[in-house]
């Protein structure tokens, strides 16, 4: 009985693959491979549009309406470039969460704030929500200026583009803040590292994506 | 062989805590200079454009190496990040292509 209990155990905690690899790892990566398409097609619709629109807001030059009224150029970069440290440095909190719960225990991490997951996991939880707060702070600027995603073909291709990147952010705090809870409940170890493991590639994947529309979007006029 | 399977993805050497620091300072400082190069005439020069894309490249690329892991990981993960990656950027190159050269003007 002990016996058969010990095996059931066992082949919870282990699961045998012909690629030796977890699937679980496997697919988390097979999924972001999946979301490199969704999001450069989403980028390439940006680029083509770049420049078509017939009525402004323009995202780098100011327009003047038939009206009169004038609009200054929309995209505001000192803002967008803290938002983009910002979400940086939410990669470094990430990895130093998957860190510390990797070497949960060990010398050098146990009782110091570099082995605490619960810290780091709800840090890089917090700047992920900062960067979702400069992007409602941004869309609700725009939207004030006379931007909003019926107005031109730019309006509808960067609203579309950065607003899927913000609900993949959104679904990765979410993620984050259960693994949070997670650890503050019964703490994470060793044998949880990959379920951080495939939270920290989703979060790392988000990032990139947000380097790619930095550039594309905001810096090259 | 197979015993040990299901820990192989594992295996693998991660970077230390200070070579994270040094990641993140270093991807710090290229946004820095994306952002400043912004702000100066070399915006106007021709080699902005191709400039930003090989900064912006090098920061997608230690991303993915280092705080992905990518540099250290089993080869079938390269395969499944690299493979739809390269697609997609075709796709993107054979859009941004037939948008530029073939669309007819009104």
């Amino acid at each position: 009985m002990a016996s058969a209990a010990a095996v059931a155990e066992h082949h919870e905690h282990t699961h045998y693959t012909t690629t030796g690899l977890d699937n679980r790892k496997v697919a988390i990566w097979a999924f972001i491979g999946s979301e490199c398409m969704l999001f450069v097609s989403l980028i390439s619709t940006y680029l083509i549009y770049k420049g078509k629109s017939i009525v402004g807001p323009f995202p780098h030059e100011t327009w003047t309406a038939p009206d009169g009224h004038k609009f200054n150029a929309i995209l505001n970069i000192p803002v967008t470039t803290q938002s983009t440290f910002v979400l940086l440095m939410s990669s470094l909190a990430m990895v130093l969460a998957l860190e510390a719960v990797e070497n949960t225990g060990k010398p050098g991490y146990a009782g110091k704030i570099r082995g605490n997951a619960s810290f780091w996991l709800g840090f890089t939880a917090v700047l992920g929500m900062t960067f979702l707060g400069y992007q409602a702070f941004e869309f609700t600027s725009f939207v004030h200026e006379g931007l909003t995603i019926h107005t031109n073909l730019f309006g509808s291709s960067f609203f579309t583009l950065t607003g899927f990147h913000g609900a993949h952010v959104t679904a990765g705090v979410l993620w984050l803040l259960t693994l949070m809870s997670i650890s503050m409940k019964r703490g994470l170890t060793q044998k949880d590292a990959l379920l951080v493991d495939i939270c920290a590639l989703y979060w790392h994947f988000v990032d990139v994506v947000w380097i790619a529309i930095f550039t594309l979007v905001y810096l090259i006029k | 062989m197979n015993d040990h399977a299901p820990h192989a993805d594992h295996e693998h050497e991660h970077p230390t805590w200070k070579q994270y620091k040094w990641v993140a300072l270093i991807l710090t400082l290229v946004t820095v200079v994306e952002v400043w190069i912004y702000y100066t005439p070399f915006k106007e020069t021709p080699y902005y454009v191709p400039t930003l894309l090989v900064l912006s490249a090098f920061k997608f690329a230690t991303v993915v190496l280092y705080y992905m892991h990518l540099k250290y990981d089993h080869k079938l993960f390269k395969a499944l990040f690299t493979g739809p990656l390269i697609i997609a950027g075709c796709t993107a190159l054979a859009l941004l292509a037939l948008f530029s050269h073939l669309a007819i003007p009104e």
